[in-house]
């Protein structure tokens, strides 16, 4: 057994096992915790696979972005999970069924599984050797493939859009400035001329 | 290539299975059910570097990197209707969402 095959299990056995406690963990912060660890290890499996710049991106993106994104809503909805476990007894069983029937179909269609003599991509970009992962990676993603980079930052910002406009909710306490107001204010609807009486008070 | 791609596959496929196997586990939870598709997006990711790193071809690394987009951006605007669901109802029950009676 080579190190790298030594590696590949290690690290997919770990994977799996952060698998069933993300969906098996009674208290969500574990669940998150442990998907955090399910990404870490994801990124180990992509540096064996000599994706460099993917697996710093999934560490990046998902354990520094999306996974603290999770903590952070779980922790501050106070909400009682022990009753949103409660289905769970019930629907196990069938919930295991389509898992068993799908994992076997999956692992006989992967399994006996093999690629066509003389099987060929239809415009394979091939990864240059002579360059890093990251260095080719940015050849192909700004040129062949800058049009649907584009829209992938367009989708991102209708991301940021959407998640501030729904969380977003206008208090009433808060005294804004309205410039509009300000400028229109004549100095005959405030300013009032009271002739006063010597010694008699307004 | 010392590792064969049906050990990346089969991984994918019980990583997939999970996730699947997540969300009817947990029903009544949404927010492990966005992290349930969060897994099987992960599955996906490693088919596509497999093949990619496979066949020697960059494209598969490409649509991984969209994929991952997508997934952030559904987390985020999930997440956010998560949040403000809860201050409207005061749960994240999903048997609860049928304002819509869908």
């Amino acid at each position: 057994m080579t190190i790298e095959l030594a590696l590949f299990y290690l690290l997919s056995a770990v994977t799996v096992g952060c698998a069933v406690m993300v969906i098996a963990s009674r208290n969500p912060v574990h669940s998150v915790l442990f998907l955090i660890l399910a990404f870490f290890n994801s990124a180990g499996l992509f540096l064996l696979l000599g994706a460099e710049f993917l697996a710093m991106i999934l560490v990046v993106v998902y354990v520094g972005a999306v996974a603290v994104l999770f903590l952070f809503v779980v922790m501050m909805l106070d909400v009682n999970f022990r009753r949103l476990r409660e289905g769970a007894r019930l629907y196990w069983p069938i919930g295991a069924l389509v898992g068993v029937i799908l994992l076997a179909e999956l692992i006989l269609v992967t399994g006996g599984w093999a690629f066509a003599g003389g099987f060929q991509t239809a415009a394979p970009i091939p990864s240059d050797p002579s360059v890093t992962n990251t260095e080719a990676l940015g050849r192909v993603l700004y040129t062949d493939y800058v049009y649907l980079f584009q829209i992938a930052g367009v989708i991102l910002l209708v991301a940021i859009i959407g998640a501030i406009m729904l969380t977003l909710r206008p208090r009433g306490a808060l005294r804004r400035q309205d410039i509009a107001q300000q400028v229109h204010r004549r100095p005959q609807d405030t300013v009032e001329l009271r002739k006063v009486d010597t010694g008699a008070g307004v | 290539m010392a590792i064969p791609l049906s050990h990346f596959l089969t991984l994918a496929a019980i990583l997939f299975t999970l996730g699947v196997f997540g969300i009817f586990l947990n029903r009544k939870n949404v927010i492990i059910i966005l992290m349930s598709i969060e897994l099987i997006l992960l599955s996906v990711n490693i088919n596509f570097v497999a093949f990619s790193a496979h066949l020697n071809d960059l494209v598969g690394q490409v649509f991984t990197m969209f994929v991952l987009t997508v997934a952030a951006a559904e987390a985020a605007i999930g997440l956010a209707i998560v949040v403000v669901y809860f201050r409207n109802r005061g749960s994240i029950e999903v048997e609860d969402i049928n304002l819509m009676r869908g």
